[in-house]
């Protein structure tokens, strides 16, 4: 060899070896500091009246953000927007990536507690306090809170603001109830029953649902069932992280044998298995089942493709008068630790609650509940539509405090590894109810203390 | 997965004269007016190596260094040693989607291979025809739709309700008909389908390219020998395509081993983790768990994986002549 080729292999060695120099030492050094607390504010920030624009980070495929965006430049002049979007499942996956490196001021947020933890999102305490929102009834802020450290949920500072909140029960073909002599809806689960046993007689399909894919959608009518079988705080504990909390509950496991009992009955499709939630909402507005548990995001949508066909109730109880519960969320936004026009950004949030304009947008466009105080006014929705029926509910699980978040969000993963295979093999008859749900919980113990 | 090309597998670096060959070739000729031609070569191949190693080696040396650690992708990392690798192979779910890709060499080479080595000889033997030009086509248009489009168009034709069904249903097999995506026990062979449909159509043109090659005497001297098809076939065809073959079955493994985006798009790892394979087991680690030392480790072992099957096919399709 000769003395060049040997000095060729060094100039190699260097080329290569200073490209991957960056990979030393351990990874994870740009996270930022935690913050102490939310500053406390002198008085409520607004946009002023200098020219800004705000970043803002959301979900492709519904209207509301922009309409509301549209309506608060109308308002306010000065501030002008940059928006980019993103399907919800890419938001979820690139949310601590995007935080850290390109913070935007506005953002919608995916399961925040790994987000609180990398001190990614702005403590809002501060904001909350000039602006009052901790007048408001506490159950609307509650999934946004966070303890210290962002390990439980719902309790502590809050982490993220609503720009409504969403509402989820049984929606029901009303043509194919009539054919079954359902005239209103069922009051009793035991009753729900009689009415899917009717269908199924009369050839219809009882339910209309999704399995497909990463996103189990037995998960609705599961935890519907779940709280119809036993209190919804057990429930929230779990999904809140709360130490000590299971979701493998004699309740519980009630709910799930049920669950079963539809399937082994027939009452759903049979290639649930296949069934992604787009095929799910075509084939129900087509009239191919009776029932379908969802939520008041598709209300507006309903309300025009199956206009007066199409009607809304919450779980019924065990026990005729018992409590009900539903899944009910805030449609979270945040603000990142590292954003400009904070100040802007939480303004905006305020007005989308308070502004009258805002919440007719709200209810008109996005369907379901404004945030904001109990006694705010609400905007006319036209009788005997969906969405009147959907606002109704929120009144209904606000008075039996039987708001739910949805078991699917109680960690990162726990949809996509745990809940949605595991109501697949339940699909399938390869698993039980009984294991399903101690494997869940398996899952839940090693992500919850594992990270 | 980035779709393996006949180029990229053909023209391997092993097989292209590296820039030390090219420099000692050059180094007599120095009265040309350059002072230094070795450094010129340097330059001329610097682009290509820096864009190599900044965006294939360098990510190599992180995935192995991200895989000795626990880390969420944000915050502080922990050492872990090789807890991480332990976990691959003791987690019965990980090692499950290593065993999926596996059986699914099944349907990405095998059948492409074999089929391929099939319709190629069938094509050759008409080959002026326009039919033989229209079966090229169509044959090779898989490999020119993007996958995902693939993936989507044949999740329509094997749902409930879609095309596969239809048919069974006019030849009187209902009994037969299901979600062929969505049951437990035929989700991995319809992804298998898909794959083996994509990847046919390559492996087609590559050994067709190959037949073209060999001297037509020798398949003369054969028939006068009394030869008969399926003879010339198996004496002459197959073996004067070993190499074609060899390079066939390497793109094909490793297209099934580190499959990602037909599996993504029609079954995402469902029904259960029926079809869940390292790639997409990969992207729900680093992604939607933020185990991003676990997601390192697995992709690790997958690289190796690959290389450990790869190459004894290279080594035993290599031309000894």
């Amino acid at each position: 060899m000769s003395r060049r080729t040997r000095w060729n292999g060094a100039a190699l060695a260097v080329v290569m070896g200073g490209t991957l120099a960056a990979g030393c030492g351990a990874p994870g050094g740009d996270a930022p500091q935690p913050e102490a607390t939310g500053a406390s504010l002198a008085a409520a920030p607004t946009c002023g009246t200098a020219p800004v624009t705000l970043n803002a980070y959301i979900e492709t495929g519904f209207p509301l953000p922009k309409e509301l965006s549209t309506e608060f430049s109308k308002q306010y002049p000065n501030v002008k927007w940059n928006i980019r979007e993103d399907q919800f499942a890419v938001i979820t996956q690139n949310a601590p990536r995007v935080l850290a490196d390109d913070p935007p001021d506005l953002m919608r947020l995916p399961q925040v507690s790994e987000l609180v933890k990398n001190n990614l999102l702005k403590n809002l305490d501060g904001y909350a306090k000039a602006f009052g929102w901790d007048s408001w009834p506490a159950s609307q802020l509650e999934q946004m809170r966070l303890a210290p450290g962002g390990k439980t949920r719902g309790e502590g500072s809050l982490y993220a603001m609503g720009l409504n909140f969403s509402m989820t029960g049984v929606f029901y073909n009303k043509k194919l109830a009539d054919k079954i002599g359902m005239s209103s809806p069922p009051t009793t689960l035991a009753e729900l029953d009689d009415a899917m046993a009717k269908a199924k007689s009369a050839g219809i399909t009882p339910i209309a649902q999704f399995n497909g894919g990463a996103t189990g959608g037995l998960a609705f009518p599961l935890q519907d069932l779940m709280a119809s079988y036993g209190p919804s705080g057990p429930i929230n504990d779990w999904i809140y992280q709360k130490p000590g909390a299971t979701i493998d509950t004699p309740s519980n496991v009630q709910a799930t044998q049920h669950l079963e009992k539809w399937i082994k009955a027939g009452y759903f499709w049979k290639d649930i298995n296949a069934v992604d939630y787009a095929t799910m909402m075509s084939r129900f507005i087509k009239g191919e089942g009776l029932f379908s548990f969802n939520g008041d995001w598709e209300s507006g949508n309903l309300d025009k493709q199956m206009a007066g066909n199409v009607g809304f109730f919450l779980m019924p109880p065990v026990q005729q008068g018992g409590k009900q519960a539903a899944m009910s969320a805030p449609l979270t936004y945040g603000i990142s630790s590292r954003a400009k026009n904070a100040d802007c950004a939480a303004f905006f949030l305020n007005w989308v609650a308070t502004d009258p304009k805002a919440r007719e947008i709200g209810v008109k466009i996005g369907g379901s509940h404004p945030m904001g105080p109990a006694d705010a006014p609400m905007p006319e929705v036209a009788e005997g539509t969906v969405t009147a029926s959907t606002l109704d509910a929120g009144a209904k699980i606000a008075q039996d405090n039987g708001s739910m978040d949805f078991i699917a969000n109680a960690t990162g993963a726990i949809y996509a590894k745990s809940w949605t295979p595991q109501l697949q093999k339940l699909v399938a008859g390869q698993q039980t109810p009984e294991e399903l749900l101690k494997s869940v919980q398996s899952d839940y113990t090693s992500q919850v203390g594992g990270s | 997965m980035t779709r393996p090309t006949p180029d990229s597998a053909v023209d391997s670096p092993a097989t292209r004269p590296g820039p030390a060959a090219v420099t000692r070739k050059r180094s007599p000729a120095r009265a040309g007016g350059l002072r230094t031609p070795s450094r010129v070569g340097w330059l001329f191949v610097a682009p290509a190596l820096i864009v190599y190693a900044v965006f294939v080696l360098r990510p190599i040396v992180l995935t192995v260094q991200y895989s000795l650690y626990r880390w969420d992708g944000i915050g502080p990392s922990t050492w872990a040693g090789l807890g991480n690798y332990v976990k691959v192979f003791t987690d019965p779910d990980l090692f499950a989607s290593i065993l999926n890709a596996v059986k699914l060499i099944a349907f990405f080479s095998v059948i492409p291979v074999v089929l391929g080595l099939a319709i190629a000889s069938t094509i050759r033997r008409i080959a002026a025809s326009r039919l033989a030009l229209v079966a090229r086509t169509v044959l090779f248009l898989p490999q020119v739709i993007p996958l995902v489009a693939a993936g989507i168009a044949w999740s329509w034709l094997l749902s409930s309700t879609g095309l596969v069904n239809q048919l069974l249903g006019y030849v009187g097999l209902d009994g037969v008909a299901r979600a062929w995506l969505g049951d437990f026990s035929t989700a991995l062979p319809a992804v298998g389908v898909i794959g083996a449909w994509v990847l046919l159509g390559l492996c087609t043109i590559l050994l067709l390219s190959g037949m073209s090659k060999i001297d037509p005497s020798l398949y003369e001297a054969a028939r006068m020998d009394g030869a008969n098809s399926l003879r010339e076939f198996i004496s002459i065809t197959v073996p004067s395509l070993r190499q074609e073959i060899g390079v066939c079955v390497t793109v094909t493994v490793i297209a099934a081993l580190a499959s990602f985006d037909i599996v993504y798009v029609s079954t995402q790892g469902g029904p259960g983790n029926a079809t869940m394979v390292p790639g997409l087991e990969i992207y729900y680690l680093a992604f939607s768990e933020r185990q991003v030392g676990m997601a390192s480790a697995l992709a690790v072992v997958l690289m190796l994986l690959v290389i450990l099957v790869a190459l004894p096919i290279q080594w035993l399709t290599k031309d000894r002549s």
